[in-house]
């Protein structure tokens, strides 16, 4: 077998990285531009930093607003469902349980299920069974709902690889349950329950349809935010790149660390790297 | 011996979770589609009506079209990603300089909302501001025009779908091809086979619990696409890309015919487990060739 060149490759991912990049530099370049730098000819350059966009878009107190909400429903989405699926990992990897399989395959299909079928039934009982339309609160339990399958997918492969003879010992040297999870279990599970709290937090902040179906004004998100901002103020383009990179901040900022759990996670853990 | 009492309080909260927010809307849905019921019409309350709701879903053209459109939409968009994602893949099996950076760069666009890859492909394509309609007409002659013309806007919103999706599959199916063992095709190539042949008869039988994987996933996170698409297009021009997702949401949802919307929420549901059924009867079902 003759050796290959590495240029052809090198030179394919070159490009691919640009068309990768282009849609967020160009969100960037117009986030970084004045109204009258948008007209004429689009050059694809940085003409300098104008940081204007982003100053009307974090004065503007509706728009703090939405992001502090999104804010409180992502980290709150993710505290919940991290813990919640540790229990449930934990029960599920170390207890002989009735049906335990249909069980699991039960909790992993709520993921699938397309959300636009279940807005309609949802707006039904959150308006008129349970008081939790526009709450925040509505939206972090909603949210486990697609969360806690994909964690529980995450955190059953590291509960299960985490010995059980580890938690044995502990228990004959005469550890409760309790302290078993807190000094045996969560100090090795540490790094996969980061990777869950960092990714279950990214698809509570990027959550858009519940967010705009169940909230009207008090438990509005930043994705809702972005969404109204074109129908309502129409071609404020700058201000609307710069909310988008606000948007998309949190997904620059956390790709290193989760890239290589990503795709575990969003394959239900089939497909291992 | 550990209790499973203990165990099972253990899973309560998740199971309490998901019953009260997953389990019932689905059994409340399927409730309501048997009955006729608007707030805001002359009688306010539920009237039983039988399966006359999803009679009248047979005949609703609006519905009809928005289905047969997210059934184009998601053959087209599967499709491309899975044959970019192998090639890139494959890309990606070589050695080259700076690989582990161009792999996270490509995983980037999974991690971005759905809505801001919405807004920034708007911005891309809006005429007078952004850099595709420009080089297009000015290097092609290409009228572009997504707000005039359907099919530009179709093919935007694949092309959108495509940059936002393929990472997905390029990454499983590398997973894919570095999991396989080298012999069975260096063989092969001693024995002189073709790349083709070596592509039909061995990468693709050993590949294919991972490809059946990432067409599932792909296909059902396309049947269901409304974020991006709703910031791209609204559904328009007229109902080009109004998806079924966007269609219950912007049109049906808002028209408070909830017997109606419930009927077509669980139609939905219907459809799209039986099309994965059939894919996977097709697919996996079939003995597999060559092998």
């Amino acid at each position: 077998m003759k050796k290959k060149s590495s240029l052809l490759p090198l030179l394919i991912w070159c490009g691919m990285t640009i068309i990768t990049l282009l849609p967020i530099w160009w969100l960037f370049v117009v986030s970084m531009r004045t109204r009258v730098q948008l007209f004429g000819r689009p050059s694809m350059l940085l003409n300098g930093f104008y940081w204007g966009n982003y100053i009307e878009v974090l004065e503007n107190e509706e728009f703090r607003f939405y992001m502090w909400n999104s804010i409180i429903v992502a980290t709150s989405n993710c505290l919940l469902v991290t813990i919640l699926a540790l229990l449930a990992t934990f029960a599920l990897s170390r207890y002989k349980l009735a049906a335990e399989d249909s069980l699991f395959f039960w909790l992993i299909t709520n993921r699938m299920a397309p959300a636009a079928v279940f807005l309609l039934p949802l707006f039904l009982i959150y308006t008129q069974w349970f008081n939790l339309f526009d709450t925040r609160i509505g939206l972090i339990l909603l949210y486990g709902v697609f969360n806690l399958p994909f964690a529980i997918w995450l955190m059953k492969g590291i509960m299960d690889g985490i010995p059980k003879e580890l938690d044995e010992a502990a228990m004959i040297d005469g550890a409760s349950t309790f302290q078993v999870l807190t000094k045996v279990i969560i100090p090795l599970a540490k790094p996969g329950l980061a990777v869950t709290a960092i990714l279950t937090w990214m698809f509570a902040w990027n959550e858009y349809l519940f967010a705009a179906t169940l909230t009207s004004v008090e438990a509005r998100t930043i994705t809702t935010g972005l969404a109204e901002f074109v129908s309502v103020t129409g071609t404020n383009w700058g201000e609307l790149a710069a909310l988008s990179m606000l948007t998309l901040a949190p997904a620059l900022v956390f790709l290193g660390f989760v890239q290589r759990h990503i795709v575990a996670g969003l394959t239900f853990g089939a497909v291992k790297e | 011996m550990r209790s499973p009492v203990t165990g099972w309080l253990f899973l309560a909260p998740t199971i309490t979770v998901l019953a009260i927010f997953g389990f019932l809307p689905f059994l409340y849905v399927a409730f309501v589609g048997f009955f006729d019921w608007n707030p805001f019409a002359a009688n306010p309350g539920l009237v039983f009506a039988g399966v006359n709701n999803y009679r009248r879903l047979v005949f609703d053209d609006l519905f009809l079209r928005s289905i047969g459109l997210t059934l184009q939409f998601t053959f087209w968009v599967v499709l491309s990603e899975l044959v970019i994602g192998y090639l890139l893949a494959q890309l990606f099996m070589r050695d080259f300089p700076l690989k582990g950076l161009f792999r996270t760069i490509h995983t980037l666009p999974l991690l971005v909302a759905p809505i801001a890859v919405g807004a920034s492909w708007k911005l891309l394509t809006t005429p007078g501001l952004g850099p595709i309609p420009y080089y297009l007409e000015r290097w092609f002659g290409i009228d572009y025009r997504m707000g005039a013309f359907e099919n530009q806007a179709f093919i935007t919103t694949v092309v959108m779908d495509i940059w936002h999706w393929t990472p997905l599959v390029t990454l499983t199916l590398l997973a894919g091809l570095s999991a396989m063992p080298k012999e069975p095709i260096e063989s092969a190539q001693v024995d002189g086979a073709n790349r083709w042949q070596i592509f039909w008869h061995i990468t693709l039988p050993m590949l294919k619990p991972v490809l059946l994987t990432t067409i599932f996933i792909r296909l059902m996170d396309a049947l269901r696409t409304v974020d991006e698409v709703w910031m791209l297009t609204g559904g328009g021009p007229g109902t080009a890309t109004r998806y079924i997702g966007l269609h219950i949401w912007r049109v049906v949802f808002p028209q408070t015919d909830y017997g109606y919307g419930a009927a077509m929420s669980l139609l939905t549901l219907y459809l799209t487990i039986m099309l994965c059924w059939f894919l996977y009867v097709a697919l996996v079902a079939r003995k597999p060739r060559g092998s």
